[in-house]
C-alpha cells in the first residue's frame, strides 16, 4: 500500500510532465500540472498515517520511507498543489502564453525532485536529488528572461552548486570512514552509516558532518550561506517562489537532520549542534537586520524565509523530542504560510506593477479579501498567535531552555520580536500610510489566486488553535528514530 | 582497505599523479587566457581517468576500468568540447580585469594547500596512517577544494566560473578514487552523467546572460542586492 502510494506521488508530476510536452497547448498544460499536484498531494496526504514507527524500504534499499520522509513530503505535496493552483491564476499575467508548457513541464520537475529527495536512501542518491532540485530550479528562475532573473539565475547555480560540492565531499568523507568500519563496498543507506557511526573515528565523522552541514546548509538558505536566496525567491515567478521556499528548503533540510543523527549516533560531543545553532542565530540576524530595512516586497518574504530556517535549524540543533516536534511542525508551518504571503505578495506585484515594499499602498481598500488574508498571513508568519508558527516556536524555545544553550533560545525570542516589528511596520505602510500621488490602483484578483490563500490560511489557523495528540505521538516517534539526540543540559562535556 | 598494503610501486604512481593533477590546479590558477585553463582542465581529467584505471589494476576493482574510460571520454573529452564550442562563441579569451593577480592568486593557493597538508596529516595520525598515500590523497582532495574556491572568487568570467566548479568536483573525483575505490559504481556513473547536465545547463545560461544581461563578466551582475 505504502510502496503503491510512492509510486503515485512519483508517477503523477512523472506523467504530467510527458503530457505537457506530447500536448504542447498552453492551456491544457495548466490543468494537467493541476491534476498531477492534487494526485501527489492526496497521496502524500495519506502517507503518514500509514508510516508510523517502523521505515518501509523499497527498490532494493535505494527508496525509504519513515515517519520523517514522510512529514518532509506531505509539506512539499501541500505547497506543489497551492502553487499549482495559484498558477492556473497568476501565470496568464506574465504574457508569456507560447512557454507556457515549458513552465508547467518544468514546474512538475522541480516538484518531482523535492518529492523524491526526502526518499531517498543512500546518501549518495539523495546528494544526486538536491542537485537536480537546483538544475531544474534554474531555468523556473530564468523563466521571465528579465536581466535580473538570469543573474538570479546565475548566482543561484553558482552559489548553490559550490555549496553542494562541499556536501559531496563530506559525502565521499562519510562514506570513507564507514568503509574502515564495514569494507571497502556497501551501500551508503542511513541506517548503515548510523551503524557504523559509533566505530568511526569521531574527528572524520565530524569533519564529513561540518562539510555536509555547510553543503546542505547553502541548499536550506542558512546564513552566511543565503546569499543566493533573496535573489532566487525574488525574481522568479511567484509560484516558483512558493515552492522554492516552502518545498526546496525543507527537502534540504531533512539531509541535515538525518545526518545529525548519524553523527548523534556517535557520541561525537556537542560541536555539530552547536554549530547548527550558531547557524541558526546568525541566520536569525542576518534576516532581522535585512527585513527592518527591506524595500523589495517578494525580497521581503525572502528573508523571512532565512528566518524560518534559523528557526528550524535552532529546534533541530537543540533536539531532543520538543525540539524535533517544534522543528517539524513549524516545517508544516511555515510550508503553509510562506505560500500564503507569496501568493499575496505576487498579486499585489502584479496589480501595482512595482516589486518595491514603497509602491504599494492602502492594500486593504483597494483589494479587501485579498488584503484581509495577507494582512493575517503577515500576522501568522511573525509568530502571532492564534496561528501555528506562535506554537512551533513557542516549542522550540522551549526546547533551547532546557538546553545547556539556553542562551540561544534568549537570543532567538529577541530577534523574533525585532522581526516582528519590523516586518508588520512594512505591512502597516502598505496598508494605512496616504500615499502622497495616488495612482488609483483598481482591479481585482483571479478566484485562482485568491483561493490558495484561503486553503493555507485555515489549517494555518487550525494548526495553531489545536495540536492534535496523534501528531505529537508522531513527532515523538520521528525524535526516538531519529536516536532521542539532544544539547541537554549535563550530558556535554 | 587497498591503501594498507600497497606496494611501493604503485603508491608512488598514485602520489605523482595526485601531485601532478595538484600542479595543474595550480596552472589554472595562475594563467589569464581562458584556452590554457581548459587544457589544464582536460589533462587533469585525462589524469584522473588513468588514476582510476590504476587503482581497479592494483586494487583489483575491474568495475574501476569502466569508470577510467568514462572520466576520459566525459570529463577529458567531452565536458572540454562543450566548453570550448561555449569559448568560441562568446568571443572571450581571457580574464580582462582580474580581482586579484594570477601571482597573488597562486601564493594564496600555496597557503591553502599547507591548511590542507595540516587537516589531513592530523586525521591520518588519528587513523594512523601518516606517510601513506592516504594523507596525500587528502591533502590533494581538500586543496584542489580550496583552489577551486579560490578561482571562484577571484575571476568574474562566467566560464572562469564553471571552471572552478568543475576543478571542485576533479577534486573530490580524485581523492574518491584512491580514498574509497568501492564506492558504488551506479552513484560514480550518476555524478559523472550529473556533471554533463550541469555543464549544458551552465551553457544555456551563460547565453542567456549573453543575450538579455549582455555580458558574463560577473562584475556587471549587480543589480540584485540588499
Amino acid at each position: 500500500m505504502v510502496g503503491v502510494l510512492l509510486l503515485v506521488i512519483a508517477l503523477a508530476p512523472a506523467l504530467a510532465i510527458l503530457l505537457i510536452i506530447l500536448a504542447g497547448r498552453p492551456s491544457l498544460s495548466a490543468w494537467l500540472n493541476l491534476i498531477a499536484s492534487i494526485i501527489a498531494f492526496v497521496a502524500a496526504a495519506v502517507l503518514p498515517l500509514l508510516v508510523q514507527s517502523q521505515a518501509h524500504v523499497y527498490w532494493a534499499g535505494y527508496i525509504i520511507i519513515d515517519a520523517l520522509g514522510a512529514w518532509v513530503v506531505l509539506c512539499a505535496a501541500i505547497v506543489y498543489l497551492l502553487a499549482s493552483i495559484y498558477a492556473v491564476g497568476y501565470m496568464p499575467l506574465l504574457d508569456e502564453e507560447e512557454r507556457l508548457p515549458v513552465f508547467y513541464a518544468l514546474f512538475a520537475g522541480f516538484a518531482l525532485t523535492t518529492l523524491l529527495g526526502p526518499m531517498m536512501n543512500n546518501a549518495g542518491l539523495y546528494w544526486i536529488a538536491i542537485e537536480l532540485t537546483t538544475l531544474v530550479s534554474t531555468f523556473l528562475v530564468a523563466f521571465e528572461r528579465a536581466a535580473e532573473s538570469i543573474e538570479a539565475a546565475w548566482k543561484y547555480i553558482i552559489v548553490v552548486s559550490g555549496g553542494i560540492s562541499l556536501a559531496l565531499l563530506g559525502t565521499v568523507l562519510f562514506y570513507w570512514g564507514g568503509s574502515l568500519v564495514i569494507g571497502p563496498s556497501y551501500d551508503m543507506t542511513w541506517a548503515a552509516l548510523r551503524d557504523a557511526a559509533p566505530h568511526m573515528n569521531p574527528t572524520l565523522l565530524i569533519l564529513g558532518f561540518l562539510l555536509v552541514l555547510i553543503g546542505y546548509g547553502t541548499k536550506a538558505g542558512l546564513a552566511p550561506m543565503h546569499t543566493w536566496l533573496p535573489d532566487a525567491h525574488s525574481e522568479g515567478p511567484t509560484p516558483v517562489s512558493a515552492l522554492l521556499s516552502g518545498a526546496l528548503l525543507n527537502t534540504a533540510m531533512i539531509g541535515i537532520i538525518r545526518y545529525l543523527s548519524v553523527v548523534d549516533a556517535a557520541g561525537a560531543g556537542p560541536l555539530p549542534r552547536i554549530t547548527l545553532v550558531a547557524l541558526g542565530i546568525v541566520s536569525l540576524i542576518v534576516a532581522a537586520l535585512f527585513i527592518v530595512r527591506q524595500e523589495g516586497i517578494k525580497r521581503l518574504m525572502a528573508y523571512s524565509s532565512v528566518e524560518h530556517m534559523g528557526v528550524i535549524a535552532l529546534g533541530v540543533g537543540f533536539g531532543g523530542a520538543l525540539g524535533i516536534a517544534g522543528a517539524l511542525y513549524h516545517m508544516i508551518n511555515h510550508s503553509l504560510n510562506k505560500s500564503l504571503m507569496f501568493f499575496g505578495a505576487g498579486s499585489m506585484m502584479r496589480s501595482y506593477q512595482t516589486k518595491e515594499i514603497g509602491g504599494i499602498h492602502l492594500v486593504s481598500r483597494r483589494f479587501p479579501v485579498v488584503g484581509a488574508l495577507w494582512l493575517a498571513g503577515a500576522v501568522a508568519i511573525t509568530g502571532a498567535p492564534p496561528f501555528g508558527l506562535f506554537a512551533s516556536e513557542l516549542t522550540i524555545l522551549r526546547a533551547g531552555l532546557e538546553t545547556k544553550a539556553a542562551w540561544a533560545a534568549f537570543v532567538m525570542a529577541g530577534l523574533l520580536i525585532i522581526i516582528f516589528i519590523g516586518f508588520l511596520n512594512h505591512f502597516r505602510i502598505m496598508y494605512y500610510e496616504t500615499p502622497e500621488h495616488d495612482n488609483g490602483v483598481e482591479g481585482s484578483v483571479s478566484a485562482w489566486c485568491t483561493l490558495p490563500m484561503w486553503l493555507a490560511l485555515l489549517p494555518l489557523l487550525g494548526l495553531g488553535l489545536w495540536w492534535p495528540e496523534a501528531v505529537w505521538g508522531y513527532f515523538g516517534t520521528i525524535a526516538h528514530a531519529l536516536g532521542d539526540g539532544a544539547l541537554v543540559a549535563g550530558s556535554t562535556p | 582497505m587497498l591503501t594498507a598494503h600497497l606496494n611501493p610501486l604503485a603508491a608512488s604512481l598514485f602520489s605523482l599523479i595526485a601531485i601532478a593533477s595538484l600542479l595543474l590546479a595550480f596552472v589554472m590558477l595562475g594563467s589569464r587566457w581562458l584556452r590554457h585553463y581548459l587544457y589544464a582542465f582536460a589533462a587533469e581529467s585525462w589524469l584522473i581517468g588513468i588514476l582510476s584505471a590504476a587503482v581497479g589494476f592494483y586494487g583489483n576493482y575491474p568495475e574501476l576500468y569502466l569508470i577510467a574510460i568514462l572520466t576520459v571520454v566525459f570529463r577529458g573529452g567531452l565536458l572540454p568540447y562543450l566548453i570550448f564550442r561555449i569559448i568560441r562563441r562568446l568571443h572571450v579569451s581571457r580574464e580582462v580585469h582580474e580581482i586579484l593577480q594570477p601571482s597573488s592568486g597562486l601564493v594564496i593557493g600555496a597557503l591553502a594547500v599547507i591548511f590542507a597538508l595540516g587537516v589531513s596529516s592530523r586525521i591520518g595520525a588519528e587513523l594512523g596512517m601518516s606517510g601513506t598515500v592516504v594523507v596525500l590523497a587528502l591533502t590533494v582532495m581538500l586543496s584542489m577544494k580550496l583552489l577551486g574556491f579560490l578561482m571562484l572568487a577571484a575571476r568574474h568570467e562566467a566560464l572562469s566560473h564553471i571552471l572552478g566548479l568543475l576543478v571542485l568536483e576533479n577534486g573530490i573525483f580524485l581523492g574518491a578514487q584512491i580514498l574509497v575505490p568501492g564506492m558504488p559504481l551506479l552513484i560514480e556513473i550518476v555524478i559523472l552523467f550529473d556533471l554533463l547536465i550541469v555543464v549544458a545547463c551552465f551553457g544555456l545560461l551563460v547565453q542567456y546572460l549573453m543575450t538579455h544581461v549582455g555580458t558574463t563578466s560577473s562584475l556587471e551582475l549587480r543589480r540584485l542586492v540588499g
